[in-house]
């Protein structure tokens, strides 16, 4: 399978990729891994015009600590987020993340920045954002711009980010006190998107109280999904068993799952359940 | 447009199109035809390769990404002295029946011994996770990998003798 024909540019600075990006208008795409972009092209489900490959831009892959933030640049390739000693350190949700996400090689290209602007709800990241209350900066030719993940994804492969800019940076707070955040996705075999997947993140007081909970659901709505009810239901709580339970019943009825191959949709209900469960149970041990 | 790569070491410029995939290039033009094409999804890994040492799915990636970049394929595995040790580990632990996917496979474990010299057993499954066999049952390749591990650091070289289960 070959794409068809297009332009291609690869251009050495971030002006130079946003010039080109606001001349060329939607006709253009930008390719970071490509590891989503490319198997769409082969497919013909799309057929942009011109790429502008933006991996010889330097200064778009890091992960660093500051202001109270992990910054990690767009470009960051997934085996970077995971071989992270700071990432390893605060945040073993990206390791739970990264080791389900696609094959090492495929990880060796694919890029943090593309995971989220891909806009789809089966990718993995997203859930992870949204659990721990990301932020993304956006970059267009007037400048950068802050955006909460929570009004990121906007509909089926629709994003915030608007024709003429690039997604350059993804924050997330850094923890404070006793903070557990944990993701699993279940999947039929290794590669495959995730039949259900769920993200947590809790903040405790001293006394085990929850002071703010994250938890985000993969592929099992049109958007990625917060699951709103479910964390509001352990705030204020000690995250006992009748928390938990009530947590993750709400999720179960709160996603849209639709059926496919990977399952019934009262299937993927019960799995969207039993992992919320047991990822809560997770970011608690975790917490503690 | 025209680009520049070092495929095994041997510094070239070929013209592509910007939708060549790498993997054409190097089958079709480059005449390298150790790099297979299996499922053309990135799901099987068969074309896996290295690029500036990182292991990649060639059939998920543009020629024209790799522009300047330095290619390994399974034919830079050969050196005067004979077989890579991975090579050698892989022939004499049966590691392969049809062979179709032997080269991605050997390639990706290049770059897994590289980053993870002595690796165990759930490394090592974890590690090849995006290069699918239909043959082996995978248990002669995992052995392999411990012997071409032990051969590449001069440790205590394990049993190459079928094992019966």
């Amino acid at each position: 399978m070959i794409p068809s024909s297009f332009e291609y540019s690869a251009p050495s600075t971030l002006d130079e990729a946003l010039k080109m990006l606001n001349a060329l208008g939607d006709e253009a795409k930008i390719l970071a891994g490509g590891h989503s972009l490319i198997p769409m092209m082969k497919l013909r489900f799309a057929e942009p015009g011109h790429l502008i490959d933006i991996n010889n831009i330097p200064g778009l892959s890091y992960v660093k600590e500051e202001g109270g933030y992990l910054t990690i640049g767009a470009m960051t390739r997934e085996v970077e987020l995971e071989e992270s000693d700071i990432a390893a350190a605060k945040f073993p949700i990206f390791l739970d993340a990264a080791k389900l996400i696609a094959d090492p090689q495929v990880r060796n290209w694919g890029t943090i920045g593309g995971n989220l602007a891909h806009g789809d709800a089966a990718n993995d990241h997203p859930a992870v954002m949204i659990a721990l209350d990301a932020e993304v900066e956006i970059t267009g030719q007037d400048g950068a711009r802050w955006v909460s993940i929570n009004e990121f994804f906007m509909g089926f492969y629709m994003t915030a980010v608007q024709e003429g800019e690039i997604l350059t940076a993804i924050r997330v707070p850094l923890p404070t006190g006793k903070n557990g955040n944990s993701y699993h996705k279940n999947e039929r075999k290794v590669g495959d998107y995730a039949t259900a997947g769920v993200a947590v993140n809790i903040t405790l007081d001293d006394n085990g109280t929850c002071t703010s909970a994250g938890i985000g659901l993969t592929n099992v709505n049109p958007t990625p999904l917060k699951a709103v009810r479910s964390e509001q239901a352990l705030i204020g709580t000690k995250i006992d068993d009748e928390a938990i339970n009530i947590a993750a019943q709400y999720a179960s009825e709160d996603c849209s799952p639709s059926e496919d191959l990977r399952g019934s949709e009262d299937y993927k209900r019960r799995v969207v359940k039993a992992l919320t469960k047991r990822m809560i149970t997770k970011a608690l041990e975790r917490a503690n | 447009m025209e680009i520049k790569i070092t495929l095994n070491g041997t510094e070239m410029t070929a013209e592509v199109e910007p939708r060549t995939l790498l993997v054409h290039l190097i089958r079709e033009k480059l005449s390298s035809t150790g790099t297979h094409i299996g499922c053309d999804t990135s799901s099987c890994g068969a074309c896996t390769l290295l690029i500036d040492g990182k292991s990649a799915k060639s059939c998920t990636l543009l020629a024209v990404q790799v522009n300047g970049k330095a290619i390994t394929t399974v034919e830079g595995l050969l050196t005067v002295d004979g077989l890579h040790p991975i090579q050698e580990a892989f022939k004499l632990n049966h590691a392969l029946h049809c062979g179709f996917c032997t080269p991605g496979m050997m390639m990706r474990v290049v770059e897994l011994l590289e980053k993870n010299p002595d690796p165990s057993e759930e490394e090592i499954r974890w590690g090849i996770s995006g290069n699918l066999c239909r043959c082996t049952g995978y248990n002669n390749i995992v052995k392999a990998i411990k012997y071409a591990s032990a051969k590449m650091r001069g440790a205590e070289l394990p049993s190459t003798e079928p094992e019966f289960v």
